[in-house]
């Protein structure tokens, strides 16, 4: 195996929980020892359920967030506790694309303007060359050239997106980290733009954290795939393994609640017990346990280590086999 | 058959830019009836969003125009009320709103509790009694509903979600707040413009199940918005699909899945992402709606189009009962 392009050694990013006064009366866990290997060129799913904290890793790994504790190694160096401007060379390298795709674009700019701005900032290129990288990516992306001079509240949501995804592949970075990078597009879009994911990743040898909740799109694209709870990676392994057969609980519910057009619907076949909990006071022992079919007395009072006790899979719980 | 709730007829909407005036929606036909859900399903920029906004009254005012059309609802047509009636009794009230983006709708700068209290100075079901309990009663009771309700959402613990801040909640939360804001004036409608589309599955299938809830028990009609068709399977009663600005085919679940009539309809079926047929888009891109093609809409996309669909727009077509559809060549015709 090669060496990882970066590797996330246990970290951590909490937040402090404040009262009326502003006075810290607690922790906000959204990172809780995290630990995992990117290989280069490879596609690293990261599923879970809203809150679970993948925003938060894709924003800790960027520098966007600094880390509670832990080393993010990119590069052979340690970028965890540099902050965005510390680290500014290599973030050229290391792009995160927003889940919120107005989130990217500033209001009073033109298209055509926001998509030149990292050009300027991190290239040499002069305006005719930066005019016709920005109109291939256009073009790719799937936006015809007029859209240069429309304003992010002219074009709908969906084009906003396209508009974020073109941004960040200006630049042609080394890893992208993709926040949900599908969500709002149609399915046909979706297909085009998936393929134009991995025709890019061909090209330039890319590698993608790819942070979505769409499991069949993860099941089509990623190479591997992490699955995040209150935290934590509580699943990782290969896709097919996992898809085929799932060790954790919790990979096992997520995997019934797709809804399969033709089947029996999920809304009435499926059920996780229970809320799931606040991250400011996770359970004892397993952060599963209070919604887990399989709960056992030792759930309370053990932490499950992740275990690579299958070929090329891992998972975080006592009774997983 | 029960008579529609809401009715559209004929709606055109432009939006002038500098690039020249787009006829965002043309042409658009839509009955909705109580207790029903409807997918409206299509590519960004159909025209969701701006259907759902015109409904609700809230199209940005200085880009668009209304050009033609009537939003029958409750006896009266909505495009006729006057901005102070609609705002006053049909807005936030009989008609609610999820709208797609949650991180827009708000206010980082107060809490959740704040905003939601400010709501309900305005929203509330009490203010609509015929004694309204007055200060302090009055507000009790609206917080204990409220928080009935961010627990129906299934958001843990709500007494503390509702110190916090906006950003201090994760996209999911945010969604289930906008769900349970929405629900709070009991409304006859919900506009849910793709309110799972942040969502993980698991997540998605309690929210949908939740919509679902609502409009068996309390006959709330849902227009559901969204570009997956898997959520839409799981939950519609009829779905709607939408092509550059209008419905080109409408049917019952059952019929939408299994008998698809629109050549678009099909394409959109085959681009679900699958282990056996790969990643399968639909070629070309949606037609620049300033100068959009003669003729069907979907023709340049089309590998049906004939002369005919280059010239003629499609008129509505009845398939069987509650199935329509806009096109000259249409499936049933040709394939099994
Ligand atoms: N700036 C912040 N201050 C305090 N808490 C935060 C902050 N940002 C995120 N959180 C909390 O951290 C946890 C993880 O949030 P995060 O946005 O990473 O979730 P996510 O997995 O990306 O969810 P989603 O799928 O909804 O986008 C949540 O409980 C959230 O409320
Ligand atoms: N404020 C606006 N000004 C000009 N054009 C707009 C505006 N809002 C939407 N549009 C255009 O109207 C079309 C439909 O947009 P929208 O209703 O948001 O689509 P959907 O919700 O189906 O993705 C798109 O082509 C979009 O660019
Ligand atoms: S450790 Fe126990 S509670 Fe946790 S997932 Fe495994 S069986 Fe469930
Ligand atoms: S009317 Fe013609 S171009 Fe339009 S969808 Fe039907 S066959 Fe295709
Ligand atoms: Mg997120
Ligand atoms: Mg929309």
């Amino acid at each position: 195996m090669n060496a990882p392009i970066l590797e996330v050694r246990n970290l951590r990013k909490y937040f402090p929980v404040r009262n009326l006064w502003k006075r810290r009366i607690g922790w906000l866990k959204a990172l809780d020892d995290v630990s995992f290997d990117v290989q280069p060129g490879e596609i690293l799913g990261i599923v879970g359920e809203s809150g679970c904290g993948k925003s938060t890793l894709g924003k800790t790994l960027m520098g966007i967030h600094t880390a509670t504790q832990g080393q993010v190694v990119f590069q052979g160096r340690d970028i965890a506790k540099l902050r965005p401007h510390q680290s500014r060379d290599l973030r050229q390298h290391l792009q995160y694309c927003y889940q919120d795709p107005g989130a990217s674009l500033d209001p009073r700019w033109t298209i055509r303007a926001s998509l030149h701005e990292p050009l300027i900032v991190h290239t040499a290129l002069k305006e005719p060359e930066r005019e016709q990288r920005v109109r291939e990516i256009l073009a790719a992306v799937g936006l015809p050239a007029t859209h240069l001079d429309l304003y992010p509240h002219e074009i709908s949501g969906g084009q906003q997106r396209r508009v974020g995804l073109a941004r960040i592949l200006t630049l042609k970075p080394s890893v992208v980290i993709l926040d949900e990078p599908t969500s709002g597009l149609d399915v046909s879009v979706q297909a085009v733009i998936l393929k134009l994911f991995l025709s890019l990743q061909q090209q330039f040898g890319l590698t993608y954290l790819f942070v979505s909740h769409d499991l069949s799109v993860v099941r089509m694209i990623c190479d591997r795939v992490a699955v995040m709870y209150l935290g934590r990676v509580v699943e990782i392994g290969e896709t097919a393994k996992v898809f085929h057969s799932p060790r954790h609980p919790y990979t096992q519910s997520l995997l019934a609640a797709i809804p399969k057009i033709g089947g029996p619907r999920v809304t009435d076949t499926f059920s996780l017990e229970g809320e799931p909990p606040s991250p400011t006071s996770l359970p004892s022992g397993c952060r599963f346990r209070t919604r887990c079919p399989k709960a056992q007395a030792i759930c309370a009072e053990r932490d499950p280590a992740l275990r690579a006790d299958w070929p090329g899979q891992a998972a975080a719980c006592h009774f997983a086999e | 058959m029960d008579a529609d709730l809401i009715t559209v007829r004929d709606l055109r909407v432009s939006f002038a830019s500098d690039a020249g005036i787009a006829r965002v929606l043309d042409g658009v036909q839509c009955g909705i009836r109580a207790g029903e859900i409807r997918g409206l399903v299509g590519e960004s920029g159909c025209g969701k969003t701006t259907l759902a906004r015109a409904i609700l009254g809230i199209l940005p005012r200085n880009a668009a125009r209304i050009d033609s059309g009537t939003v029958m609802f409750g006896g009266r047509n909505l495009l006729d009320l006057p901005e102070d009636r609609l705002a006053a009794e049909v807005r936030g009230r009989e008609i609610a709103y999820i709208p797609q983006d949650p991180s827009t709708a708000f206010n980082p700068v107060f809490t959740i509790g704040t905003q939601i209290a400010d709501l309900m100075r305005w929203k509330s079901p009490l203010a609509r009694a015929a004694n309204p309990p007055s200060g302090r009663a009055r507000r009790e009771a609206d917080l204990a509903r409220v928080i009935e309700l961010l627990r129906l959402v299934q958001l843990p613990n709500p007494e503390a979600l509702l110190r916090k801040y906006p950003h201090e909640v994760s996209g999911g939360q945010r969604q289930r707040l906008m769900i349970a804001m929405a629900l709070l004036p009991e409304p006859k409608l919900v506009i849910a413009d793709e309110p799972t589309t942040a969502l993980d599955v698991t997540v998605q299938a309690q929210i949908l199940k939740l919509l679902k809830q609502l409009a068996r028990e309390r006959n709330v009609a849902v227009l559901f918005t969204t570009h997956d068709l898997g959520a839409a399977y799981e939950i519609c009663d009829r779905i709607t699909v939408m092509y550059a600005g209008q419905e080109v085919e409408e049917a019952p679940v059952s019929e939408f899945f299994d008998r698809p009539s629109h050549p678009y309809t099909r394409k959109l079926l085959d681009s679900l992402p699958s282990a056996e047929t790969g990643l399968r888009g639909i070629p070309g891109e949606i037609p620049r709606l300033i100068d959009p093609p003669a003729g069907c809409r979907f023709n340049p996309r089309c590998e049906r189009a004939s002369d005919l669909c280059r010239t003629d727009r499609p008129p509505p077509e009845p398939v069987s009962p509650g199935h329509m559809v806009r096109c000259h060549h249409r499936l049933t015709e040709f394939s099994a």
